[in-house]
């Protein structure tokens, strides 16, 4: 028992949680004849709350009924996963990476995401407009104008072999480089984050 | 013309649509959220909920997320010919669809939009609300913003190139 929990609580390699990623296409399929895709759930959202007449959120949102009750189980999931099987030791980052967020300003991994930009003090300054204010209108617009995100195209779209789904996932591996390589430090640079 | 003007207003279809026939409601609805706790839980553990592994990914300089990502498509692919090559059938007994995805400006233009904002929260849609889930209760924020960008689109959909 003790054996099963040190190896459960450790981070799981890629070639486990991808394939159990996989697999989420077939179960969907199987149990309810449902296309695998996240970023709809915000669509369903802006339907069911502020619809205003838009054409794009009057539709029977409450037979996607489903997606919602799934994203819910993704955030439980979360927590069950940080409350009973969290990783005692801190996340092992490359050490280039390291190197580079130095630059950034961020050294702190004593959490899986940067204790530096991740907290509610952020919401007072820059750090909180650029990180979750544009950033995530950026994912928010971008994903409905594309149609989908990294599960419904990347995931969902190129297992199906439909090529606007490849399409899609390489404009949003090319928009991260970019904003990872070109954009991130001059933005964060204007919003006096650093 | 009638046509044309029936496209602008009718409801533009689901991405992810709901292929089954049959409604659903209550606990039938349960069956998701387990596959969607699983799913979180997975998320967490392989810590694809990271800032810090997008970055790596985005650096090229770890190979997980692209074994992640890679392996995961694999499997999908695999499934999906073995559902089509052995006709498998929904639990309920209705032949199993996939949604078809048409081309569209969007794919390159919204696609790249969302890309910069992936590598800057750290979070495609779903790893948000693990995060959240995690106890990132900042996170919610991006969250709201997120509605607020998808409802934007939908404010402006028709007068953006698609």
């Amino acid at each position: 028992m003790e054996q099963f929990i040190a190896w459960i609580t450790q981070p799981w390699p890629w070639y486990v949680a991808g394939p159990l990623i996989g697999l989420t296409v077939p179960a969907l399929l199987i149990i309810g004849n449902k296309s695998f895709g996240i970023s709809s759930s915000l669509r369903h959202v802006c339907a069911a709350c502020v619809p205003a007449n838009i054409p794009f959120f009057t539709y029977n949102w409450k037979k996607e009924m489903w997606n919602l009750v799934f994203v819910l189980g993704v955030l439980i999931g979360g927590f069950v996963a940080t409350t009973f099987l969290a990783n005692p030791d801190t996340i092992v980052v490359a050490e280039a990476t390291q190197e580079d967020l130095a630059a950034l300003g961020i050294t702190d991994y004593s959490k899986l995401l940067p204790a530096e930009i991740f907290n509610w003090e952020s919401m007072t300054n820059g750090t909180g407009i650029l990180f979750f204010i544009i950033g995530g209108l950026m994912v928010g617009f971008g994903t409905r104008y594309a149609g989908g995100c990294t599960s419904g195209h990347a995931i969902m779209g190129i297992s199906s072999l439909q090529w606007p789904s490849l399409l899609a996932t390489t404009f949003f591996m090319l928009g991260g480089f970019a904003m990872t390589h070109l954009l991130l430090e001059p933005l964060m640079r204007l919003f006096g984050i650093l | 013309m009638k046509t044309t003007a029936d496209k602008n207003t009718a409801p533009i279809q689901c991405e992810a649509p709901n292929n089954q026939e049959q409604g659903e409601q209550g606990l039938a609805l349960l069956k998701y959220l387990i596959i969607g706790i699983l799913f979180g839980i997975v998320f967490v553990k392989a810590e694809i909920v990271s800032w810090f592994r997008i970055q790596e990914m985005f650096r090229l300089q770890s190979f997980f997320m692209y074994g992640v990502i890679g392996s995961a498509i694999a499997v999908g692919l695999v499934s999906i010919q073995l559902i089509k090559r052995f006709n498998v059938k929904a639990l309920n007994g209705e032949p199993i669809k996939i949604g078809k995805k048409e081309f569209r400006k969007g794919q390159i233009i919204g696609g790249f939009i969302f890309g910069l904002g992936w590598a800057m929260t750290g979070a495609c849609p779903g790893p948000l609300f693990a995060q959240i889930g995690s106890g990132f209760t900042v996170v919610a924020v991006t969250l709201v913003s997120a509605l607020a960008g998808t409802w934007l689109y939908g404010r402006f959909a028709d007068k953006l190139p698609n």
